[in-house]
Parts: structure tokens; C-alpha cells; sequence
């Protein structure tokens, strides 16, 4: 039987670095919540403000897989790998980081603001080859309907990562439904609302709310405002490869 | 009451990211430590000194990772081992801070 735990987006951790505004929905840096932790295999998703001209440094990440969606603006990636990449609105960046990468994400607009959602998921095996890519959602195939871009297989035209995860998002008009089935059974599934409001599974929630599911076969999703737009995570609840 | 600086100990194979976690540990008046990329640098730390907490990081394999658990469990079993994900990022504050809080882990 699936049990639920709602995230209202005011319960999130914060942090305000004045280049960096940053909403955390599991504990991050200065945020420490215990009860907060991890959601299965997904240890971080931080909604993230960076101001313009501004970012992170190089600096290392290894044994994580590290997925980048931006919603607003575009970000200039770098890495000890040898890509230089920039991702817009629209765009998908994932980074398996495994032996170990060096990177710096920084603002690529000078004059306004860059916003994402930084997600980081514990991988299936420690210390695989780093490997960095990029996709374009398609999101006329987005409207009114969940289009999976990451999964294990790199199937559906999207991309993977190094865990039995996936990753699909939907932009809905009000009214419309549509459920989700699971791929795994055992598996979570994590909806974080990123605009507008939903019933999941008769949970309400708005916009940056997420209900956190265990066990669940089938979740079903009803928007509740136009221009809903809703991420849905599907990970193993063992926390991490060992 | 002040709490004692933690002493950690960090093991990990990449070079580079293990010199930013020998930043990252040293926190005056917080906590201190090392990090090395050897199992006998490890070992010849563990024998200067008492870690509260050793922190495997990339780079250690499942084999390296029992020996390495192993070896500091007979030396000192009240020593916290865990695993440090990310590589020096925003999840080694969380990690020290929640390994120290559970007894045994």
C-alpha cells in the first residue's frame, strides 16, 4: 500500500548567498534535517536562483549523478572533461560523476537572472567513468501528458543516468489527468510541482510542493490550474550503492 | 561546554579532489583532519593519531573499503566510518554532521 509524505515548498530548507538563492528539499550544506535526507536514491533537489554574471566555480563532484534542468535563463557549463557547454530553458544537463569531475556553472546572461533545479541521485555503482550530456525536451510532447527524458535505458529519446531512475515532466491545462505507473515495484516516486497546482493521489499541492510516495503501483495526477507543470522522479528506495 | 575539534580522517584515489577535502576538513576551532589517496598513508595517520570519523571517498573499492573497515575497527572501534558522496561538496557538512549524531553508524 502506497504511503505519502507531503513537502510543502514553505518547509524547504534556504539559503540566501545574495549571488545564490537557494530553496533545498532535502537537508544540503547548512540545511540539516534530519527527517529530510534523502528520498530513496534521491539525496538532492535544490531550486536554485543565481544572479546574473554569477555561479559556482570549478570545483569536484565524484560518485553522484548530477541532473540540471533550468527554467529560466541559461547557465555556461565547463568541465575538467573537456566540455563547454551552455543550457537554456528547455534543456536537460546530466553529469554521472563517478571517479571524479571538475566543473563550474556559472550564469551565461550577465544582465538577468538564471533559475534551476539541481538534482543530485546516489548512483547504482561507485566509481564508474564520468560522462556529461545534454538533451533538448521536446516540449510539444510535454502538453498534457508526462514525457519521461531520463531513464536507465536512455530510452524515449531522452537520456540516462547510472541508476534505475526516471525522470519524466508534463505541462497540463486545467482539468486534464493522467496517472503514472511505476517501473520497478519497490520503487518511489517523488512529484515536485514546478508551476501551478495538482492533486496527486488527492494530496493538493502548489507550485515547488512535492508528495514523496512509497510503494505506490499507480499515482494518479489531476492539474488544477492552467499551465501545470509537474516532475516526476521514479527512484529505488535503497539509498545509495552500498 | 565547547565541543572538541572532530578529527577525520579522509581516503579516497583522485588526487585533486582529495586535496580540496584537506580544505574542506580543516575548520579552525571545528574540526581537523587529513586526506590521503593510500591505504598506508591512511594507516600511518591512524597510527599518529585517533579519528572520531574516517571518510571514504572516491576511488575505494568494495575489496579496499572492508580492508580499510577492518583495519579500523581493530585499531578503534568506536572510530565512525562512512562514505562520502559528491566529492568535497554541499553534502559533507550534512554527512559528518549525521554520522556524529547516530551512535555507531
Amino acid at each position: 500500500m502506497a504511503t505519502y509524505i507531503e513537502h510543502k515548498a514553505n518547509t524547504r530548507g534556504h539559503a540566501d548567498h545574495g549571488w545564490l538563492n537557494s530553496y533545498q528539499s532535502f537537508s544540503f550544506a547548512g540545511y540539516y534535517n534530519p527527517e529530510r535526507i534523502n528520498f530513496g536514491a534521491l539525496r538532492v533537489l535544490n531550486d536554485d536562483v543565481v544572479a546574473g554574471g554569477k555561479g559556482f566555480g570549478l570545483h569536484p563532484h565524484d560518485n553522484m549523478e548530477i541532473i540540471s534542468i533550468p527554467l529560466k535563463g541559461a547557465l555556461e557549463h565547463k568541465d575538467n572533461m573537456g566540455n563547454t557547454r551552455v543550457i537554456s530553458q528547455g534543456e536537460v544537463q546530466v553529469m554521472s560523476t563517478g571517479t571524479g569531475v571538475f566543473h563550474s556553472e556559472y550564469n551565461h546572461n550577465a544582465d538577468q537572472e538564471a533559475q534551476f533545479l539541481q538534482i543530485w541521485v546516489f548512483p547504482k555503482q561507485l566509481n564508474i567513468a564520468p560522462r556529461y550530456d545534454q538533451i533538448i525536451l521536446d516540449r510539444t510532447r510535454m502538453q498534457n501528458t508526462l514525457l519521461p527524458f531520463i531513464s536507465p535505458e536512455s530510452a524515449d529519446g531522452g537520456t540516462y543516468i547510472q541508476q534505475d531512475a526516471w525522470f519524466s515532466s508534463g505541462i497540463f491545462d486545467n482539468g486534464k489527468t493522467t496517472s503514472y505507473d511505476v517501473h520497478s515495484t519497490g520503487n518511489g516516486v517523488y512529484a515536485f510541482v514546478i508551476s501551478g497546482s495538482f492533486t496527486v493521489d488527492g494530496h493538493l499541492l502548489d507550485a515547488r510542493d512535492a508528495l514523496a510516495i512509497e510503494n505506490p503501483a499507480t499515482v494518479n495526477i489531476v492539474a488544477t490550474s492552467d499551465k501545470a507543470e509537474l516532475l516526476i522522479i521514479e527512484v529505488p528506495m535503497k539509498p545509495s550503492s552500498n | 561546554m565547547s565541543r572538541q575539534p572532530i578529527k577525520i580522517l579522509a581516503i579516497g584515489r583522485n588526487a585533486e579532489i582529495m586535496e580540496v577535502m584537506q580544505r574542506l576538513i580543516n575548520v579552525p576551532d571545528k574540526r581537523s583532519g587529513v586526506a590521503v589517496t593510500t591505504d598506508e598513508e591512511a594507516e600511518a595517520a591512524w597510527q599518529k593519531e585517533t579519528f572520531d570519523l574516517v571518510m571514504l571517498c572516491a576511488g575505494i573499492d568494495e575489496e579496499a573499503e572492508k580492508n580499510l573497515r577492518n583495519k579500523i575497527a581493530q585499531i578503534n572501534p568506536m572510530t565512525k566510518v562512512i562514505r562520502h558522496y559528491g566529492g568535497g561538496s554541499g553534502l559533507l557538512e550534512n554527512e559528518i554532521e549525521a554520522a556524529l549524531a547516530v551512535p555507531g553508524a
